[in-house]
């Protein structure tokens, strides 16, 4: 039983190849008469890097929010590690690594300071020198967090999450807003940490981003999986056709651009 | 333990960094009290420094409790951070347990000072009943913080909650007496039905030797009970 033992043990975090990281079956989510995810079910192995990907409203973040315990599903059964997210948050929160999108910390603390806040969370907190330095936030260590430029935000952000030393780690629109070189950065980071035997499960945006990194990926559309699988057995001829042709709605040969003079109504039309 | 520890002092380093905060708050009633203190009019045969003494102190737990407190709650929901804490193992109430632990803190300090502003600086005697004074002390900044508690739970964004913490200065300070001093009867009578209305009398009461009137302290328990318990049916963290 991959965790079952406690996560102080993760030290001897291997990527146990048969073992499974998180476990989503049959999921349901509804707000008020609003169904937000329906009957999502996927599986992620230890050590695999998963994505996530989806148009907005798909139910991406809801399900990301279903696994990391800050809601609890309808129906629907999920394990994280073996554990699950409402009855055992506590041990989860310990092995669980979480960045959020659009989170942010406050003005005048500074990076060092947040890095040592956060590991005093932890049982067994990661160095934070040494992350500071994988992050390369070294030289940043006494600025205050309003002072950083999108992409050392980002980057701080991610050390947060890491500085637990989590068996999984959830990472939410990690690249959005980062230039191509700090997109790039980060994605050599993303490969880093995943060879150090952290399980990934990224959402994403970006299909270039989930074709580079994903083992596997999902495609949401209306709260539901619309293709589950390697990026390259989907993508025909890449991910990104493979995304539009199944999430947009509008009559092939109609592109949603400014030009277009219906935009509006196209748009409106959309289910939310 | 430790969790609360850090984030008490991370609290307390943040608010060390707010010089604005750390003037309307401390520096503030300090010299509100000195300009008081140079004036030689009387009111009914006492100086005015000792009259607003109290009038001081009750400002500074809404200095603190009322004006700062809802800011920084709505300001860290809007910001993201009290979900963020919610995936880590300290969760989001601890960091709010984490500035009702450095407010009370603070205001219990800036209290100290402005008493020895009015000792040393004018001779006003210390509080000649000072286990009744502390008690009314502590329990005026409960409520005035568990009311900023309560603003900071219902107010969307840190604008709306700075906006109502505003609306709700002047009631609360007028009725303190902060711009009259001597009310008339009937306002007064209104007043002491007030958080601070009640504290001032009660503190003064105290400052001259009595025991403050049980009416004010349950005034101010039930209003510090009333605001905690509404603000922990009504948080809301995202």
């Amino acid at each position: 039983m991959p965790g079952a033992g406690p996560p102080g043990e993760a030290a001897g975090m291997t990527m146990n190849a048969c073992s499974t990281a998180i476990e989503v079956d049959r999921l349901r989510k509804r707000y008020g008469r609003k169904v937000a995810v329906d009957d999502v079910s996927f599986t992620v192995a230890a050590g695999e890097i998963f994505g996530l990907l989806g148009r907005n409203g798909a139910g991406k973040s809801t399900t990301v929010d279903c696994i990391v315990g800050l809601r609890t599903p309808d129906q629907g059964r999920i394990r994280i590690a073996g554990l699950d997210p409402r009855r055992d948050r506590r041990e989860l929160r310990q092995l669980l690594g979480v960045q959020l999108q659009e989170s942010q910390l406050p003005d005048k603390l500074t990076v060092a300071e947040a890095m040592r806040l956060y590991a005093s969370f932890y049982r067994r907190p990661a160095d934070t020198e040494r992350l500071l330095a994988m992050l390369d936030l070294t030289d940043k260590r006494n600025t205050r967090y309003r002072k950083l430029s999108g992409g050392q935000k980002q980057r701080l952000s991610i050390a947060l999450a890491l500085i637990g030393r989590p068996r999984i780690a959830v990472l939410d629109e990690l690249t959005t807003g980062l230039d191509p070189v700090a997109r790039r950065d980060a994605w050599r980071l993303i490969e880093d940490i995943r060879n150090s035997g952290v399980t990934i499960l990224l959402i994403t945006h970006f299909m270039t981003e989930a074709e580079r990194l994903c083992d596997r990926v999902a495609i949401m559309r209306d709260g539901q999986i619309a293709a589950l699988g390697r990026p390259a057995a989907l993508g025909t001829p890449t991910l990104e056709d493979t995304f539009v042709a199944l999430t947009d709605r509008v009559p092939a040969g109609l592109t949603l651009t400014d030009e277009t003079p219906d935009n509006q109504t196209l748009t409106d039309r959309r289910p939310r | 333990m430790k969790m609360l520890r850090m984030l008490t002092l991370t609290e307390a380093r943040l608010l060390l960094r707010e010089p604005l905060a750390f003037f309307w708050g401390v520096a503030f009633p300090m010299v509100l009290l000195t300009v008081m203190g140079l004036s030689a009019s009387k009111i009914d045969g006492v100086s005015l420094v000792a009259i607003y003494e109290p009038i001081v102190i009750a400002f500074i737990s809404v200095a603190f409790g009322v004006q700062g407190i809802p800011v920084q709650i709505a300001g860290y929901r809007q910001g993201r951070i009290l979900r963020r804490l919610a995936t880590t193992p300290a969760g989001p109430a601890r960091v709010i347990g984490a500035q009702l632990i450095v407010s009370l803190a603070v205001i219990l300090i800036a209290t100290v000072g402005v008493l020895a502003v009015g000792r040393l600086g004018f001779g006003v005697p210390l509080p000649r009943q000072p286990a009744g004074f502390a008690l009314v002390v502590v329990l005026s900044a409960a409520a005035m913080v568990a009311l900023g508690l309560l603003i900071g739970a219902l107010a969307p964004t840190a604008r709306s909650a700075g906006a109502a913490a505003t609306v709700l200065f002047f009631p609360l300070m007028y009725f303190a007496g902060l711009w009259t001093p001597q009310m008339s009867a009937s306002a007064r009578h209104i007043g002491q039905f007030t958080p601070l209305g009640a504290t001032t009398q009660a503190l003064g009461d105290s400052m001259a030797g009595g025991w403050p009137h049980p009416a004010a302290l349950a005034v101010l328990g039930v209003c510090a009970i009333a605001c905690a318990g509404l603000a922990a049916r009504f948080f809301r963290w995202e």
